[in-house]
């Protein structure tokens, strides 16, 4: 089941090489919704309340390099391909409703693409995780350069330019990784059989000093493809550049590769200097916030807007991870998924605008609303969403990553907050530039098209359902956080423990009922 | 009268034989009948034959010729590198004016010497039959640098080759002339057995003796900073023979490299290790730093080859099975991403007047989609992204180098990858996205080395079989071993079995 899920993109990109030109955007369309299918498949069989790998795929691959191809599902990933399967479906139904130059190579490389990103979600071996993870950006490369657009007559840099500052940027991180990863292995293996397997190597503990270097090695990987504040060099100028296909899905689901791979290889593996560097960690998290949050607020791009926002985002999540508690990670698997439904969405009405305005700076537009009430609406939803409205499930999500902070750091905790009033700030100010205010000469103003409307609402909806019902995402995803996070703390003196518990544990402690294992 | 005669395992020579027959039947053959073109068939044919009697002898490994030579896994499989890459170069070469200048027979015959001088290096376990190999291997390369006769570039290229290769030759020489005088000792064995027993450990004569050894290697695996030579040579000869030079010497080069270093000096290994490992460390900063901002294609292949060079001599340092495997794969992975990379070179610079320049191959992407794909493959191996037997080559590399203890060079690659990433992808760039600049065109380009009268364009070179078969094959061969390394593991895991199992 795992590799048919890892693979389906890739075989009907290869097939759709041999199409004419016309029907290769609706055979790519073909192609990603059946791999949603096959996902959705996988869901619904899924093994609810257990941390076991599901679906698991092990064949030696390169055996005297001790890499296996091993594949896997549990409950830390189950939602991220799920949401990689959805949004791939509305990107590249996007594309394919529209005119594409060099449909062929596009859509080709938009299956790549999935192959890759779902490959980084799957893989339960330390290097395929590697491999997969900068394969990932071979084709987004292309994309942007090829299919992008040319800045540089307004103040920005090429296509071709900004791609290779993004690639540059990326590889930094992900080759110091790839070293990072080879070290880990072959010190855990300790001169005996070499293996790469996640589980495995899960076993084999590293030891204290090499975990240090090594968890610097894989944070920048991950910092840097979130991206985080200081990180994020690559991100404005990427951002400008992508053409929105790629871009929705882009934005909606790379990122999150990276803060996965922090649940998936870094806690469990490092876990003493996880617990070292937390702090720093935390403080790289809420500057990305601070700092995303009022970028976001004061850049007048709508694609700039909706990048910084991630920021943010990312950094929230980021912050939940790092809180080291269960609540902290399952809001922050919740709100990336969370935050994929809804910058997906935002990039298709980003684009939508562009088609109506011309534009994509939000002091030219306004006044939308009027004439398009439906596509206001579907706005609207997603903004409030992407504000953390009560009764969306992104404020269930910000809520468990703000528990968990407030458990574990509460100064950290207060920090953060400030980050949920101002994305309400950036969000609304968005909405109401566009949509409402004095409409502009010589602005088209049109409803939302039947074939958009197909790929709007679909997510829109993904986001209520999401919203009425979180708990679908949770219970599947706690045991495997549960897991993964009391692996990090099974390492830590029993005193921190005591005092990062919530006052009911204590209170246990303390009668009794709960013990300290050292 | 008492004659004994020596033994001969004319199994193990057979390969060598074969080689020389195929030399003198191709020269012959140009001087007899000058006018059919036989030469690249039958240089086809002596490549094949010499190939079929190495694999013959696969793991089953030999001293021959009174302990000259070795004939074991690692010299068959570096063997099998040079001769597929001359085997590709014969390819290119068709229609090549360096070609039809230099004479046909004598060019594929002098191609064959080279090719002869790397098999027996690739065996050499004796100062006399390395040295020999050696000077075998360069002499016919000094010459095919310069068999364009009508280009300055080309000439230039033989005699600056002739000159530093000969530095480079006589440096080594003059090494093993110490180590010689130190153990009593020609045979790489016996200098071991030497130094262990005169007690030379860390003695002058000998540290002088294997410095100048491994700068005289330096200069034939193009290891900064004795790498000088590179970019001017690469550039000014003919691109077929670049492509040989780029792939085959280097292969050769390390096969010695590893023997003599594990044979000879193993036990010495504190004091060369370091010393190794600063040069790889600067061969990568210097090989990337140079290549970035270079304009033509030839001359940047030419510093990605030091920064390479680099990244393989790390598995020299290493000195372990893992290693010399490592290097073993990495070599091969080598020479299917540069041979794919100059087979489109050579095709561009016969369709356009831009020569080897940049401009040759910007918006290939849609002209020359079968071209444009091997030469993207190719950057994206040598840069070492995954799906690509570039990536796996690192992998086998960086793991090898971890496991010697040596994860600060490990990391020195992955630095150089990054600055590496700079100008592999400027060519990806040109080929498939917009221009960044509209040049002016009808405007002559001006390329160093190079006169473009003297080059006549063929306006469909890009199209022929010649050009878009190897570049194809190439590039699909380094996709194949990137999916599925596995055999290609085991073909260097047995290299690696034969210097240290």
């Amino acid at each position: 089941m795992s590799s048919a899920i890892l693979w389906a993109p890739l075989a009907f990109g290869l097939l759709g090489l041999f199409l004419p030109q016309k029907a290769v955007g609706w055979w790519a369309v073909l192609g990603t919704a059946v791999t949603l299918g096959l996902a959705i498949v996988a869901a619904v069989g899924f093994d609810t309340g257990s941390s076991a790998m599901q679906y698991a795929v092990d064949e030696p691959w390169i055996s005297g390099l001790g890499v296996d191809y091993s594949l896997g599902i549990d409950g830390l990933n189950l939602f991220l391909i799920l949401l990689t399967a959805v949004l791939w479906v509305g990107g590249v139904a996007f594309a394919a409703f529209r005119e594409q130059e060099r449909a062929k190579s596009f859509f080709f490389l938009m299956l790549v693409a999935e192959t890759a990103t779902l490959g980084a979600f799957l893989a339960q071996d330390l290097l395929l995780f590697v491999l997969f993870f900068d394969l990932m950006l071979v084709p987004f490369y292309f994309l942007f350069g090829a299919w992008g657009h040319d800045r540089s007559g307004e103040g920005g840099i090429t296509a071709s330019a900004a791609t290779l500052k993004m690639i540059v940027y990326t590889l930094i991180g992900s080759l110091l990784m790839l070293v990072a990863a080879i070290a880990t292995a072959v010190l855990a293996a300790d001169g005996g059989h070499l293996t790469f397997s996640l589980a495995a190597l899960n076993e084999h503990g590293l030891g204290e000093g090499s975990q240090r270097w090594i968890f610097w090695f894989f944070a920048a990987a991950f910092l840097v493809k979130m991206p985080a504040f200081m990180l994020h060099g690559w991100m404005p100028d990427a951002y400008r550049a992508a053409p929105l296909p790629a871009l929705i899905v882009f934005s909606g689901v790379l990122a999150k590769v990276g803060a996965y791979g922090f649940l998936r290889v870094v806690l469990p593996l490092f876990p003493d200097a996880t617990v070292e560097f937390q702090e720093v960690i935390l403080m790289i998290a809420l500057a990305s916030i601070l700092y995303g949050s009022v970028m976001a607020f004061t850049q007048t791009n709508v694609r700039l807007i909706a990048g910084y926002s991630s920021v943010a985002q990312l950094g929230f999540i980021t912050a939940g991870i790092f809180a080291l508690q269960a609540d902290g990670s399952d809001g922050a698997v919740l709100q990336m998924v969370n935050h994929g439904l809804v910058v997906a969405p935002l990039f298709v009405v980003v684009a939508l605008l562009l088609e109506r305005t011309g534009t994509e700076d939000i002091s030219e537009m306004g006044g939308l609303a009027l004439r398009a009430p439906v596509l206001a609406a579907l706005f609207l939803i997603v903004v409030l969403a992407t504000l953390a409205m009560p009764g969306s499930a992104n404020f269930i999500g910000e809520f468990y990553i703000l528990n968990g902070l407030f458990e574990a750091k509460i100064v950290f905790a207060f920090v953060a907050i400030s980050g949920v009033a101002m994305s309400a700030y950036y969000a609304l100010r968005l909405y109401q530039q566009t949509m409402h205010n004095r409409k502009p000469e010589g602005l088209l103003s049109r409803e939302i098209g039947l074939r958009d409307g197909l790929i709007l609402v679909p997510l829109v909806l993904c986001i209520v359902g999401l919203a009425l019902y979180p708990q679908v995402v949770l219970e599947r995803t706690a045991p495997s956080v549960a897991q993964t996070v009391a692996k990090v703390r099974q390492n830590e003196p029993p005193e921190s423990r005591l005092a990062s518990m919530s006052l009911e544990e204590k209170a246990e402690v303390e009668s009794g009922a709960l013990k300290i294992v050292p | 009268m008492n004659f004994n005669e020596p033994h001969l395992d004319y199994a193990g020579i057979s390969p060598l034989i074969a080689l020389t027959v195929g030399i003198c039947v191709v020269l012959l053959s140009a001087v007899f009948k000058p006018t059919k073109r036989w030469a690249p068939g039958l240089t086809t044919i002596a490549l094949a034959a010499t190939a079929g009697l190495l694999i013959w002898q696969w793991d089953d490994p030999k001293t021959l010729i009174t302990g000259a030579l070795r004939l074991d896994d690692l010299a068959i499989s570096i063997s099998l590198i040079s001769i597929l890459t001359a085997g590709f170069c014969v390819v290119l070469s068709l229609r090549e004016r360096a070609t039809e200048e230099a004479g046909s027979g004598e060019y594929h015959s002098l191609l064959l010497g080279s090719v002869l001088g790397m098999v027996l290096l690739a065996q050499a376990t004796n100062l006399v039959s390395f040295f020999v190999a050696l000077e075998t291997l360069s002499i016919p390369l000094y010459i095919l640098c310069a068999t364009n006769l009508r280009r300055e570039g080309s000439l230039e290229s033989g005699l600056k080759y002739l000159i530093v290769g000969s530095i480079g030759s006589a440096t080594l020489l003059y090494g093993m002339a110490f180590l010689y005088g130190g153990t009593g000792a020609t045979n790489f064995a016996g200098i071991a057995d030497g130094i262990a027993r005169n007690g030379l450990d860390g003695d002058p004569l000998i540290l002088i003796g294997i410095a100048m050894a491994a700068v005289g290697l330096a200069f034939k695996t193009s290891i900064a900073p004795f790498h000088q030579w590179t970019p001017d040579v690469y550039q000014g000869a003919p691109t077929p023979i670049t492509a040989f030079m780029a792939v085959a010497t280097k292969a050769a080069a390390f096969a010695v490299f590893l023997r003599f270093f594990d044979v000879a000096l193993g036990s010495q290994l504190d004091d060369w290790q370091p010393a190794l490992a600063a040069l790889a460390a600067i061969s990568i900063v210097v090989g990337n730093v140079g290549a970035l901002g270079q304009d033509s294609l030839k001359r940047m292949l030419g510093y990605s080859g030091v920064a390479q060079a680099g990244y393989m001599l790390g598995g020299v340092v290493v000195l372990s099975e893992s290693g010399t495997s490592s290097l073993v794969f990495y070599l091969a992975a080598y020479a299917f991403m540069n041979l794919a990379a100059f087979a489109v070179i050579v095709g561009r610079e016969r369709e356009t007047i831009f020569g080897d320049d940049i401009r040759a191959v910007r918006g290939l992407g849609t002209e020359r989609p079968l071209l444009a794909w091997p030469l993207t493959i190719s950057m994206l191996a040598l840069a070492g992204l995954p799906a690509t037997a570039g990536f796996i080559g690192k992998l086998y590399l960086i793991e090898a180098l971890v496991e010697g203890d040596y994860t600060w060079l490990a990391v020195f690659i992955a630095i150089g990858t990054m600055i590496s990433l700079a100008y592999y992808l400027r060519v990806v760039a040109a080929m498939w996205m917009r221009p960044e600049t509209e040049v002016a065109s009808g405007a002559r380009p001006v390329i160093a080395g190079a006169s473009p009268e003297a080059d006549p364009v063929d306006p469909d070179a890009g199209s022929r079989w010649y050009i878009v078969g190897p570049a194809l094959l190439a590039a699909a061969v380094t996709v194949f071993f990137g999916i599925i390394p596995q055999p290609l593991v085991e073909f260097a895991s047995h290299a690696g079995a034969a210097l240290f199992g």
